[in-house]
């Protein structure tokens, strides 16, 4: 099937010979086999898929999801994306992650909006003040442009702050990070799906995981340690596939226990809201771990925010007042000027959360089965990277160093990544 | 917001209790091998249904107790008694 090329050429002369835009991907029929079968259509199992086809040549790929593509943390995101974490294993990671988002337009053909409009963590306590240092220095070791700046300058980045020092929180200092920014999401999921189809993947929509089939395993139906994979059974029925490839969120636990794997995950709400749109007043993304928030103005001139997970375990999405309160309270401490800002609307994403913050990668105990899962909160920003180290994971059967220590066995072994300092709220 | 229902200072807010995760039984540290030990600390079952959890009373009288909760609407059942610590019999 022919492509059209994204290009403003290809624009004005469409809409001059009122031209329409043909279908960005295929409706691709399930087949009964495939070399791999990825679960779930968002960012994760799209790049996996796509650098499967682009640097390794296996397109005999189904990516199956049981909503619709971008339905899940890909499209509830808050779009934020930077690379100035905690662990020299995270800078690492992350990094990559930020040069692929640099190069997507070009490489995908579709206009994914980043704006690298720089990122701040903003301090409130001389501790968080100290962690900032920390990272800065990590950062510096590793080439990331990221250093620690005063109140005057917080003030000339973003004048709406309230940077005085008779505020509950007084902002005392923070981590600027240049490289940081954001990106339209929702294009990143139909740039890496139009790229992938175009390269003979198959998108299967609306299709369930019911089972992952196994054989050999140490349990009674023949799954966990010891085991392979053979397929899924379907809500359209069974796909025989020798490697099954776990990159959901939300669900991950459930769907790796129908493998007979058990993930050091629980899932969380996060709960996030957009305001009315306004005239562009904020320049950069502005983050407060001590406020537990985050706001960055979007293109269109609304204010995002978000905010930590909910602090119980559990799969309900639906939006709560004391969110919403809370929020609000926090917002108009660092910006006391927006307090008659209403807000649209708020909804919620399922985060999978790991004892360390960090995700798990990689190929698990059940021969043929790998996971992509336990991204907790800082999915969106690792989509790419993951994809190409998922992708370089699954043609060789083994671990790419970049994603090594993020093995299911280090809980087993006692190795974890430590990234909760830089993690746990920092968007 | 949720209501928890502590077997002392009866339903309060979410917000007053400390969340304890998924209850396990705790394998005997001088006993458990260290893989045991860390099954224990780390793996979950995370099911989207009914699930056992500890909570603890942290701004009300200070007890520890479980809860059964449905992990998707939210319901509760077989709340604690007032002075036992487990979940009520059947389910």
């Amino acid at each position: 099937m022919g492509k059209a090329k994204y290009s403003a050429a290809g624009l004005f002369i469409r809409g001059a010979r009122k031209k329409t835009w043909p279908r960005v991907w295929r409706e691709a029929e399930m087949k009964e086999s495939y070399d791999v079968v990825i679960i779930g259509g968002g960012i994760h199992g799209l790049a996996t898929a796509y650098y499967l086809a682009k640097n390794h040549g296996i397109t005999n790929v189904a990516v199956v999801d049981k909503a619709y593509l971008g339905s899940g943390g890909s499209g509830r995101n808050t779009a934020i994306v930077r690379s100035n974490y905690l662990t020299p294993e995270g800078v690492a990671f992350y990094d990559r992650s930020l040069d692929l988002y640099n190069t997507m337009s070009i490489d995908l053909n579709i206009n994914v909006m980043f704006s690298e409009r720089g990122h701040m963590t903003l301090a409130h306590t001389d501790s968080a003040l100290r962690t900032m240092n920390w990272r800065a220095e990590v950062n510096k070791l590793q080439d990331i442009d990221s250093s620690v700046i005063g109140p005057d300058e917080i003030k000339k980045l973003a004048p709406s702050l309230d940077v005085s020092s008779d505020s509950r929180y007084p902002i005392l200092g923070a981590l600027y990070h240049p490289p940081g920014g954001t990106i339209r999401h929702d294009a990143v999921v139909w740039g890496y799906a139009r790229a992938a189809d175009t390269l003979g993947v198959d998108l299967l929509q609306k299709t369930e995981v019911l089972d992952i089939l196994c054989e050999g395993g140490e349990d009674e139906h023949g799954k966990g340690a010891g085991g392979k994979v053979t397929g899924v059974r379907t809500s359209r029925g069974n796909i025989s596939a020798p490697i099954v490839v776990n990159c959901t969120a939300g669900w991950a636990s459930q769907l790796s226990n129908m493998a007979g794997v058990r993930l050091p995950i629980t899932t969380h709400p996060l709960q996030a809201a957009v305001t009315e749109p306004v005239k562009t007043f904020l320049p950069t993304v502005v983050v407060s771990g001590s406020l537990h928030v985050y706001v960055s103005q979007t293109d269109r001139g609304e204010l995002v925010f978000g905010a930590s997970v909910d602090p119980v375990a559990t799969y309900d999405m639906r939006g709560t007042l004391e969110f919403t309160e809370e929020l609000a309270g926090h917002v108009l401490e660092l910006m006391p000027g927006i307090s008659k800002m209403r807000l649209l609307r708020q909804w919620a994403g399922l985060c999978d959360m790991t004892p360390d913050y960090s995700p798990v990668m990689g190929p698990t105990q059940v021969d043929g089965y790998f996971v992509d899962v336990g991204w907790g909160t800082y999915g969106f920003k690792a989509g790419p990277v993951s994809g190409e180290q998922m992708a370089l994971s699954i043609a060789n059967n083994n671990f790419p160093e970049l994603i090594a220590p993020f093995d299911l066995k280090r809980f087993t072994e006692g190795e974890l990544v430590g990234e909760k300092g830089a993690a746990a709220v920092g968007h | 917001m949720l209501f928890v229902p502590c077997p002392n200072c009866g339903p309060r807010n979410a917000s007053d209790m400390s969340y304890g995760g998924e209850a396990h039984s705790r394998p005997d540290p001088k006993e458990a091998s260290q893989k045991e030990w860390r099954t224990y600390l780390y793996l979950r079952d995370n099911p989207s249904g009914w699930l056992k959890e500890n909570w603890y009373c942290s701004s009300g009288c200070r007890k520890h107790f479980q809860l059964e909760r449905h992990t998707l609407t939210g319901e509760l059942r077989n709340p604690p008694l007032p002075g036992s610590k487990t979940a009520g019999g059947g389910s």
